[in-house]
């Protein structure tokens, strides 16, 4: 294995100032959030590396904050545990708390950050789904300063982001949550725990004064396709209705239809297109649920 | 260019510079560097928990925490949770109900099991369970270390 530079980042000008340095031609320098993808794929060398440079100490990728009016940061390099015990996040954005709390075990969830769910881009990253039905924004920072990424764009492919060479992710804005509203995430794993999604679905609903009438729906879905991706037709399927089992159907079928998975050791692809409706409806119900228990909330 | 580096970190409580190289794992600078052997190379890949250590408060898989990145860090292995001659609750309790074979888990859960006791000191079946769920032992069947942990927990509260 080649020598290897590590270099711990105290600024976000140090970090961008050293991708820039080194990263040139030959891509091998890498970012280094919680390790939990990154140190596994260089020690297997399926990633050569020269340079490794740290971002944990970086504060603005430590930003963890939540506003009613103005919604919530999430740096990119903080650890999952400390997302899922962030209460206004577990409150608000539960299909983002849901996907990010399944990250491994108690262990990996010390280290692992959803900027680096993100950025390792697997079709199967549980925090991803959570994203994009919050309409998450991903804010990137490069040599020609900043710009934004709707999450829905920002994965392209296995392991490929929208990031360009010398560009880093900041952090990941999603917009406060209208009243009335809650999400929800489920995946399917052949065990309880410690496994790859065969299926990830989240749902996300906001409904009428009345509590009943959806008013606006986004369904998105996991390891069914090169990337996450949002399910238009799923959404649009509940809007208008009081999710009664027509409209429920309708988005489950529109899912499975949406589901382009492949057959791997988890599961055959029309396994996974079946298993896609069945989550697509569960994680709607879960949301659903969600929004009714915080309105009571409100109420009380 | 050089890629030796000292790191310091306060390892169960002494302040510890170590010689690394910047590619070595913190496992690996725990074992070789400091010769703490009680922390246990299982998969190398986050699945085991067999090197499980306290790290700023926090349980980790040493295998995946770069020796680098401690500088400055409190970190807890196995060797510092007895104190003074004397095992601390947890280990007590996985002596009393037999709850390791082989032993090659056990430095991982002992970390884990204590980490959990710190944050959590009355866990229910269902969180033990879930904490340990990155800890795997091949020999015992989990139930012995599952008693282990409630056991710890019992004697940690009539101590406190
Ligand atoms: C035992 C185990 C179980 C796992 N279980 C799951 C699971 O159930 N679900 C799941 O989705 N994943 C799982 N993973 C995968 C992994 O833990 C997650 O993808 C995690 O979120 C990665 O985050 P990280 O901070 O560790 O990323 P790192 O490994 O540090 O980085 C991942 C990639 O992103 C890049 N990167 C990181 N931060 C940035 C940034 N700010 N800007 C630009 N690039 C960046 C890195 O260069 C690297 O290419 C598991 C991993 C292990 C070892
Ligand atoms: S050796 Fe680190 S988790 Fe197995
Ligand atoms: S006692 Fe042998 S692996 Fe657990």
């Amino acid at each position: 294995m080649q020598p290897l530079q590590f270099t711990t980042a105290a600024t976000l000008e140090d970090a961008l100032g050293a991708l820039g340095a080194l990263a040139g031609a030959d891509g091998q320098t890498a970012l280094l959030a919680g390790g939990t993808d990154l140190i596994i794929q260089w020690r297997a060398g399926r990633r050569p590396l020269r340079q490794m440079v740290e971002l944990k100490k970086i504060p603005e990728l430590n930003v963890l904050e939540f506003d009613p009016a103005r919604g919530l940061r999430l740096g990119a390099a903080v650890a999952c545990h400390r997302l899922a015990e962030f209460e206004p996040a577990r409150r608000h954005y539960r299909a983002l708390v849901e996907g990010a709390a399944l990250i491994g075990s108690t262990q990996i969830q010390s280290r692992a950050s959803v900027g680096g769910n993100v950025c390792n881009a697997s079709p199967a990253a549980d925090a991803i789904c959570g994203l994009i039905v919050h309409e998450a924004r991903c804010l990137v920072r490069g040599p020609k300063g900043s710009r934004e990424v709707l999450a829905k764009d920002f994965m392209l492919g296995p392991g490929r982001s929208a990031l360009q060479p010398g560009e880093l992710l900041v952090e990941l804005r999603l917009p406060p949550p209208p009243p009335r509203s809650a999400s929800g995430y489920l995946r399917f794993i052949p065990r309880n725990e410690m496994d790859i999604a065969v299926v990830g679905a989240g749902a996300w609903l906001a409904f009428a004064a009345d509590g009943k009438t959806c008013t606006a729906a986004r369904v998105a879905l996991g390891a069914v396709g090169p990337t996450p991706y949002l399910v238009d037709a799923a959404g649009a399927a509940l809007i208008g209705s009081t999710l009664d089992e027509p409209a429920l159907r309708a988005a489950a079928e529109a899912a499975t239809e949406a589901a382009r998975p492949i057959t791997d050791v988890r599961g055959t692809a029309e396994y996974r297109r079946h298993m896609a409706g069945v989550l697509t409806r569960r994680a709607i119900l879960r949301a659903a649920q969600a929004a009714r228990q915080s309105t009571r909330e409100t109420h009380a | 260019m050089t890629t030796n580096r000292v790191v310091t970190a306060t390892i169960n409580g002494v302040e510890t510079p170590l010689l690394v190289d910047t590619r070595m794992s913190l496992l690996e600078a725990l074992r070789d560097a400091a010769g703490l052997t009680g922390t246990k190379e299982g998969c190398l890949t986050g699945d085991c928990g067999a090197c499980t250590v306290i790290l700023d408060g926090r349980p980790v898989d040493s295998c995946l925490v770069m020796a680098a990145e401690v500088e400055g860090a409190a970190i807890t292995t196995v060797e510092g949770l007895a104190r003074n001659g004397a095992l601390h609750p947890v280990q007590q309790a996985f002596l009393d109900h037999a709850a390791l074979q082989c032993g090659v888990c056990t430095p991982g859960f002992l970390v884990s099991a204590k980490a959990l006791l710190d944050k959590n000191p009355a866990p229910t079946e269902e969180q033990i369970r879930y904490w340990l769920a990155g800890n795997l032992c091949r020999c015992t069947g989990y139930e012995k270390i599952l008693s282990a942990v409630q056991d710890a927990a019992r004697s940690l509260k009539t101590t406190r």
